[in-house]
């Protein structure tokens, strides 16, 4: 499974990433970890506007999103 | 659809305590203005002597201390940095400069639709105008870089300036400035003022609002959300002046603007392009900074000195327009934004 790192970010590239990826695939699974509640946030409504699953694991300071269609 | 309400609650209560501070002695249209009071900070510290704009406007102190203890308590504080501070910086300045331009930032803006002013409507047409170029950037692969973890106390500095603004607020020493007269005399008393900013601070960390961040989600995903405040903001704030007679529409004598549409289209352009590549308007800076993000807390330096220049250099736009030397450096910063843009474009991968 691919794991993006869009650690240090600043929105809206963490959810731009993730939407490149969304189209890249088309479907499947993929992570992506950030380090910000906001990146967490965005991420995750973008994944439930574009109809991908999403689970949320936090590790330390960072997210692991795990989106899945 | 809970966090949607909570947006649109958060617009209306900022909507509300904006008019609520003209009425207790803010400047008109002024209740929360981040670009115009950061200008008063910056003169009240003397760092420009244009004296009808001097004041250390509490709005700010609290909006930062409240976001910055909400980050704290919910877990959501990180130390960041490292992603082209000084570029940041750069931006910060001529992202102030159209903003004076204008006479506003984008949540001015707002207030000032909604009591009529037909010319922050030319505003919000440049302000959306300058998004969608920072947009197309963006979809280019416009990236200023990573931030990386810094030392945790390192963001703990922007909060504690802003105590040491209380406390100059409160002590008011002599080497402080405080306007006689004009917009800088015209403050709503302090404690109030104080509380609104805390609570606009803490609201505002939560929902993560930001009207750059508003039009650029919108265009880039069709994401509502952080349009949804936009919204509120302005629905709320023109049924309040409907109701409180305050709504006079027009382009001409509306409080503390001009008429020179061009230079209100043309500033605004400026400042939303700066500001959706700097990935946010004023307010979404310095919550983020008070976050701990140090990168945001250098593009609030950039603001502030930004307005040091305005001033000192006869750039800031007054009720007769703007000057030529103002008009001059808003053509400068188009060019500096574009180079930062073309300059930073890089395939964006982030697979680690």
């Amino acid at each position: 499974m691919e794991v993006m790192d869009a650690r240090g970010l600043l929105c809206p590239e963490p959810v731009l990433i993730t939407k490149n990826e969304m189209e890249k695939l088309g479907q499947g699974a993929f992570q992506v970890i950030v380090d910000t509640s906001a990146a967490r946030d965005n991420i995750t409504r973008l994944a439930k506007s574009k109809k991908w699953e999403i689970t949320v694991e936090p590790r330390g300071d960072e997210f692991v999103l795990t989106l899945k269609k | 659809m809970q966090r949607n309400v909570l947006i649109v609650i958060t617009g209306a209560i900022i909507a509300v305590m904006a008019l609520a501070l003209v009425k207790l002695g803010n400047p008109q249209n002024m209740g929360f203005c981040i670009a115009c009071f950061l200008r008063d900070i910056a003169g009240g510290l003397g760092l420009h002597r244009a004296s009808v704009v001097q004041y250390i406007r509490p709005e700010i102190i609290g909006l930062v201390i409240g976001a910055f203890l909400t980050s704290v308590f919910t877990k959501e504080y990180r130390s960041l940095g490292g992603s082209s501070p000084f570029t940041r910086y750069i931006m910060g300045i001529f992202a102030m400069i159209g903003f004076l331009a204008f006479l506003g930032c984008p949540l001015r803006m707002l207030l000032r639709i909604s009591a009529g002013d037909l010319n922050a409507v030319v505003g919000l047409v440049g302000l959306v105008t300058g998004v969608l170029i920072g947009v197309f950037f963006l979809r280019q692969g416009f990236s200023l870089g990573k931030a990386v973890p810094q030392n945790r106390a390192g963001g703990y500095f922007f909060p504690l300036f802003m105590a040491a603004l209380l406390v100059f607020l409160l002590t008011r020493p002599p080497y402080i400035f405080f306007s006689a007269e004009g917009p800088g005399s015209m403050y709503a008393p302090v404690a109030i003022a104080l509380a609104a900013g805390l609570i606009f601070g803490i609201l505002a960390q939560r929902t993560r609002l930001c009207l750059i961040g508003g039009i650029r989600d919108f265009v880039i995903f069709g994401d509502f959300y952080l349009l949804y405040g936009f919204l509120a903001i302005l629905v709320v704030a023109l049924v309040g002046n409907l109701m409180l007679g305050s709504f006079h529409l027009g382009l001409q004598n509306q409080p503390i603007a001009h008429a020179d549409g061009l230079w209100n289209f043309l500033g605004m352009t400026l400042a939303g392009f700066a500001s959706a590549l700097l990935g946010g308007c004023p307010l979404r800076q310095l919550v983020s900074a008070s976050e701990g993000n140090a990168d945001s807390g250098v593009t609030v330096l950039g603001l502030v000195t930004g307005a040091a220049f305005a001033h000192n250099f006869g750039l800031a736009a007054s009720a007769k327009g703007v000057t030529s030397p103002g008009q001059i450096a808003v053509v400068i910063g188009f060019a500096v934004i574009l180079l930062v843009g073309f300059l930073n474009i890089k395939a964006r991968r982030g697979v680690s």
